[in-house]
């Protein structure tokens, strides 16, 4: 992987790993909103969030609106997008697996599966 | 996005599709459930000849080696081959926990055979350690594997091979595709 997409996606990844930074993302997600809108469901005082805000910031993940006095924060998905698609491919590799697994488990749980196929040989 | 990454706490009591989650900056945890009691799940992980079936990548590869002795110090060696230039890579390993039907812990190296690659870090050391538990509800059991991988770049590494395969795959379809499109 190129080393500029991997810098990315660690910062993606550190950004997402607080558990206050996801909800600030989950509320964005719903529409832009200031620091004070996104500071009022949080038992925090506005510099803490401020600082969760630079965190996702630097991450790319939101930017600050044109609105000079509110400066609502808006979210921005091409990161996230980025992130997922890198463990979506890895997840899907599994699932290949998986799938095989269940074949087999059906396969395993057919108790006359053999003898069926013994009857079958014989009328044949 | 949410339900790869970090929805953990919202798991159904059956996750049909593989759960890829990333638990701390060393690890990866996938999960999923397979309806079969976990005694017959636990064998298909135990059992090379039965492990070779589904254990296999991407398509177009398949294993000729699968050797486990499952046995607290017992070793494993998984190595696979691809069908279109016959070249090899692998996993290699001790158990260090086995609790049957239940719980499976074993280190896990990577052995570059013909495709080489792997991680430089990892070398020295014993790779990866792998916890794989079992529990059945309902019917279903959940499979969790938990992979330390020592360090983060360890981990990113492996995940990216992991990218690797899943977009060679996608190519091969597309490949599939076009052929069938032409025809």
């Amino acid at each position: 992987m190129e080393q500029q997409t991997s810098t990315r996606l660690d910062s993606t990844f550190l950004a997402l790993a607080d558990p206050t930074r996801r909800a600030i993302l989950a509320r964005l997600a719903l529409g832009d909103a200031s620091v004070a809108e996104l500071a009022a469901p949080f038992a925090m005082s506005q510099p803490a969030i401020s600082k969760h805000l630079k965190v996702l910031e630097r991450a790319g993940l939101i930017s600050v609106g044109q609105d000079a006095q509110r400066r609502p924060r808006r979210i921005d998905g091409r990161p996230l997008a980025e992130a997922s698609a890198w463990l979506e491919r890895y997840r899907a590799v599994w699932e290949a697996n998986f799938e095989r697994l269940d074949a087999l488990l059906r396969e395993l749980q057919r108790p006359q599966a053999r003898s069926k196929r013994g009857r079958k040989l014989k009328q044949g | 996005m949410h339900n790869v990454v970090m929805k953990e706490s919202d798991m159904p009591m059956a996750i049909e599709k593989a759960q890829v989650i990333l638990p701390s900056e060393r690890e990866v945890k996938v999960t999923r459930s397979f309806k079969a009691p976990k005694t017959l799940v636990y064998r298909a992980y135990t059992e090379p000849q039965l492990v070779r079936r589904w254990l296999l990548g991407p398509p177009g590869w398949s294993m000729p080696v699968c050797e486990m002795d499952v046995r607290v110090g017992g070793a494993y060696r998984w190595r696979w081959r691809s069908d279109t230039d016959a070249k090899e890579f692998g996993f290699f390993g001790t158990f260090r926990e086995v609790v049957p039907a239940s719980r499976l812990v074993h280190s896990e190296a990577y052995d570059p055979g013909t495709v080489g690659g792997g991680y430089p870090e990892q070398d020295a050391g014993e790779g990866a350690i792998v916890t794989v538990s079992f529990t059945e509800e309902a019917g279903y059991t959940t499979v969790t594997s938990l992979i330390d991988f020592g360090s983060k770049e360890a981990r990113d590494a492996a995940v990216a091979t992991g990218m690797t395969d899943g977009m060679e795959q996608s190519y091969q379809l597309l490949d599939e595709l076009l052929k069938n499109t032409a025809a």
